[in-house]
């Protein structure tokens, strides 16, 4: 039944984000620093879908407060060390997930192993005070760990990330165009659209095939709909009046505009191109920049402007022998080009003085198909983003002009990290507190204005709101960011899908949400 | 609220705010700060009160539909913000495959109903919670609750629950009774996308008012490709998730929907189940299809939806603040993404406007057309609607696909043109199908 289940769970997977993918997984370890409701909550959705395993830190015991709104915690484990209580319930979710526990602070650890962090794929620090999160972030940013804090204040949400260089092949981008090269056909795909036995409609379609690298193709929606009607009176002109393969070019008149796109480079990957680390490959180059420039020689050579074929080709209603024959041809250009491709691979890696096997085919093959896909995403350090000289005050004052904004939670998460670093707690916990704390948290938010000299107003209701949340926790909003730190996460492990750069800011009492470049 | 005086300490003294003293000091502490203290951004008909917990703990009734993997979550944030009286509804067994996300099940409970382990499962580790399950339910039980969430993974059940709440509500002198208002939270995922909306039946934009928004259905339940498969599509499936890691025909490669190969392999295996089933249309181009197309169910995605349902339920319950006005939409493929917006009510909703709906016909047209206006229309997505009338006093049956002899007998009349059929202009048709459990009423309109 285990076998079986783990199967299943395989099998899905894969849809999403295929075998490498699931292995990048099932090969990470994951770093949880407190195990409080957001902690937890984050945690679940990654061993739901079976990372390797998992190691919380935590020096902090349990109490009724935390029992409340965890649900990784159980009211017999208040007193207990927190780390160990909650990694019991978490494991108990995926047996083939290795779950372990650290009875320490953060702090402690790093006075006594700074390099105990070094060994995960990832680590999620949540509710850390500013301190410790600074030093944290300077720690795993030298060691190239990627960071993710995340904090569930009362009824908002942050997150942060913090990478240096996160490298994406697979970025699965929702809408991509086809990669059929119809406006510039390569001569395999010529030949092969002139073996077609057309009877009547033969001239006139194969004609304007091979036109495409004769004449102009249809560019706008005018020659495009003249293309269209082109193809329908071919139709009509069969002999007996029979109609022969329609759907086969009802399927190419609905294709038309997907299908007819001049074959250019993005400029996303241009910027690549261009980029410094592509055009000095050195032997500490990562792979994905030697694949990039081996990539970059093929366009200019044998590509003729081009990437590599991308080799797949939407769905058309054809018999099934012609749509298995077209699908190989293109196929087996996108083969020929990716052997194209490997070759330049191997000259970079000897001019650096690497063996050919340091990449392997397989990933040539990946990247290729991904050419027109790639996504380099790199997030400021938090270091940078809480210095006077380098915070991102054009960022923060454009989007204060809307008082309203998500910038004023980050704003107000910055004061409220003041009070505690001020008076040791967070404001407004207890309800005798409420009143007074306001005063004292509006002179945070000023303090905190005047050191970065952001020329911002802070409407007052904001200060009397996160009083009044008094660091609450509410358990559907450790949830909701729960989810989403948990994708973010499997997208920094697995190295597909974009990851965001680099504040998410959630709000749930408008339901609304903002991205941010801190 | 009790200055000087901590919310614990009242708590020691008493036993505990809860239902049977289960409760411990500050189990509640992260709800009550914003049920007992006042603030800026609450809803104008707030008003901080101890009481107000203790609502949530004994009063107030939700009904959570599905304990699948919107389900699971939904049960679990609602018992953690102090709900305790909850029902849940789900017809399914646990299938091996649900166990990746639907985190209330383990190996040892396949097979059994999802609804009950559900409940079990919160029932145990989350004390003084009362989940009560059931695997169907009545008309009459749902007028007990103050708040129904969903999380279903069909249009077609939404569409009946839709339904169900509208009927429940009174007019008089064509006045909307709020008293008979239950507000529904609607949850949806699909791979990376999410929506979560609020809908006030009567007053805001129901399920059917937005259908142009859903789009085509392809999941399939587990036990339906299983032990039961009705359309080609499940045959493929069978082969694709079942027969391809069983006999990994290529040894351990994953199926790749682009490898005419391993295409052509489920596309045999597909035509073989469906042979034995007497199910015609499995081609290589649908078993393409079916294979690349379909998004499999991701544990964050039903996380972050249920997660911003049962806020809402809770700002519902409490007036703590506004309630989401009044749709949601999710999307975390590139970095992540947040739409909210307020849908509109459409004006001739064939659920809620309670407006006879309008059918364009020339009198020559055949049963037929009107039939297939039904099941094509992007408002209305029937599935397999029955045709009544009145004719001569009469209740006559036009069509009915469901019960095989009266569709044998009113087959030819799909061929008959309404005038034949003694259909005049402005008669009126009773359309009944599985996606509104009320008959929608329309009127003929003869173009010529």
């Amino acid at each position: 039944v285990a076998a079986r289940y783990k199967v299943d769970l395989v099998v899905l997977a894969l849809r999403l984000w295929g075998d490498h993918g699931q292995e990048a997984l099932e090969n990470a370890h994951v770093c949880l620093i407190n195990a409080t409701a957001t902690g937890t909550e984050i945690l679940k959705n990654l061993v739901l879908p079976g990372i390797g395993a998992f190691t919380i830190v935590d020096g902090h015991t349990v109490s009724g407060e935390d029992v409340g709104n965890n649900f990784f915690l159980s009211n017999n484990s208040i007193g207990k060390n927190r780390a160990q209580a909650a990694s019991e319930l978490l494991q108990e979710l995926n047996s083939d997930v290795s779950g372990n526990f650290v009875e320490e602070s953060p702090n402690k650890l790093l006075d006594n192993n700074p390099e105990f962090f070094n060994r995960f794929t990832i680590v999620i620090g949540v509710h850390l005070p500013e301190s410790t999160c600074l030093r944290l972030a300077s720690v795993l940013w030298s060691a190239s760990v990627p960071f993710l804090v995340c904090k569930c204040y009362g009824l908002i949400g942050y997150m942060r990330l913090a990478v240096e260089e996160h490298t994406v092949i697979e970025s699965h981008p929702d809408n991509a165009l086809e990669d059929l090269r119809l406006l510039q056909p390569f001569s395999e795909l010529n030949n092969h659209i002139e073996s077609y036995n057309l009877d009547s409609m033969d001239r006139k379609v194969r004609s304007h095939a091979m036109g495409h690298h004769r004449c102009q193709p249809p560019k706008n929606y005018k020659e495009k709909e003249a293309f269209r009607q082109f193809i329908r009176e071919g139709i009509l002109k069969n002999d007996h009046g029979v109609p022969e393969d329609e759907e086969n070019f009802e399927e190419a008149i609905k294709n038309v505009n997907t299908a007819l796109n001049p074959t250019k480079i993005p400029s996303a990957v241009e910027d690549l191109f261009n980029s410094e680390a592509c055009n000095n490959i050195t032997s500490q180059t990562p792979s994905f920049w030697v694949m990039l420039r081996a990539v970059k020689e093929f366009a200019f050579r044998e590509g003729n402007g081009s990437l590599p074929v991308r080799g797949t080709i939407p769905d058309m209603i054809a018999d099934s022998q012609k749509f298995i024959n077209l699908q190989n041809v293109y196929r087996e250009k996108a083969m020929q080009d990716a052997l194209a491709v490997s070759k330049h691979v191997e000259c970079l890696l000897q001019s650096i003085g690497k063996p050919p096997e340091s990449i392997s085919d397989k990933d040539i093959k990946l990247f290729c198909k991904n050419s027109s896909f790639l996504r380099v995403v790199c997030c400021r350090s938090l270091a940078e983003e809480y210095s006077v000289d380098s915070v991102n005050k054009d960022e923060i004052t454009s989007s204060m002009d809307n008082p309203d904004s998500e910038m004023v939670f980050y704003l107000m998460l910055r004061a409220v990290d003041r009070f505690y670093q001020l008076h040791s707690r967070y404001p407004g916990v207890y309800n005798y507190q409420v009143e007074d704390d306001i005063s004292k948290l509006k002179l945070c938010v000023n303090s905190l204005l005047q050191e970065y000299s952001l020329n911002v107003n802070i409407k007052d209701d904001y200060i009397h709101e996160f009083c009044r949340y008094g660091a609450a926790e509410p358990h559907t909003v450790a949830a909701f960011l729960g989810g989403s730190a948990a994708q973010e996460a499997i997208k920094i492990i697995s190295h597909q899908f974009v990851p965001f750069n680099n504040t998410f800011i959630y709000n749930a009492m408008s339901q609304t949400s903002a991205t941010l470049q801190l | 609220n009790w200055y000087g005086i901590e919310p614990q300490h009242i708590m020691a003294v008493d036993g505990g705010h809860g239902v049977g003293g289960c409760d411990w000091d500050g189990r509640w502490n992260h709800v009550t700060k914003f049920l007992e203290r006042p603030g800026p951004f609450t809803h104008p008909d707030f008003e901080p009160s101890a009481e107000s917990l203790q609502f949530l703990l004994e009063t107030c009734k939700i009904l959570v539909i599905g304990a699948g993997g919107l389900g699971c979550e939904l049960l679990k944030n609602l018992a953690l913000s102090g709900f305790r009286i909850i029902h849940v509804v789900d017809m399914d067994t646990i299938d091996l495959s649900n166990l990746n996300r639907q985190f209330l099940f383990r190996p040892k409970d396949v097979g059994r109903p999802k609804a009950e382990v559900a409940a079990n499962f919160i029932n145990s580790r989350i004390p003084g919670c009362k989940v009560a399950s059931r695997k169907c339910f009545s008309k009459m039980h749902q007028r007990k609750f103050h708040i129904i969430v969903c999380g279903l993974d069909s249009i077609i059940a939404r569409r009946w629950m839709n339904g169900m709440l509208i009927s429940l509500l009174s007019y008089e002198d064509g006045v909307l009774d709020p008293s008979s208002i239950i507000p529904l939270i609607d949850g949806g995922t699909e791979g990376f996308k999410g929506n979560a909306r609020v809908i006030l039946p009567g007053m805001t934009a129901c399920i059917d008012c937005t259908l142009e928004l859903y789009p085509p259905q392809i999941n399939f339940p587990m036990c339906t490709i299983a032990s039961m498969p009705r359309l080609p599509e499940h045959c493929i499936e069978y082969a694709r998730i079942l027969q391809w890691p069983k006999e990994k025909p290529f040894g351990d490669t994953s199926l790749d929907g682009d490898n005419p190969e391993h295409i052509e392999w489920v596309f045999e295996r597909a035509r073989k189940r469906a042979a034995e089933f007497n199910i015609t249309g499995v081609t290589y181009r649908l078993t393409q299809g079916v294979v690349k197309r379909i998004i499999p169910a991701v544990a964050s995605t039903n996380a972050v939806i249920a997660a911003a349902c049962a806020t809402e339920v809770f700002k519902i319950a409490t007036s703590a603040y506004i309630p989401l006005n009044n749709y949601l939409v999710f999307n975390d493929v590139d970095g992540l993404y947040t739409y909210t917006f307020e849908a509109e009510r459409k004006e001739n909703c064939s659920a809620c406007s309670q407006v006879p709906q309008d059918l364009q016909f020339p009198s020559s047209a055949k049963l037929q057309e009107v039939l297939q206006f039904l099941t094509e229309s992007a408002s209305l997505q029937m599935k397999s609607p029955a045709i009544t009338t009145t004719l001569e006093g009469k209740n006559k049956t036009l069509y009915l696909q469901s019960v095989k002899s009266i569709e044998e007998r009113t087959r030819p009349n799909l061929c008959k043109t309404l005038k034949e059929l003694g259909l005049s202009d402005g008669q009126e048709l009773a359309v009944a199908d599985v996606t509104t459990p009320q008959t929608v009423l329309f009127k003929l309109n003869f173009t010529t």
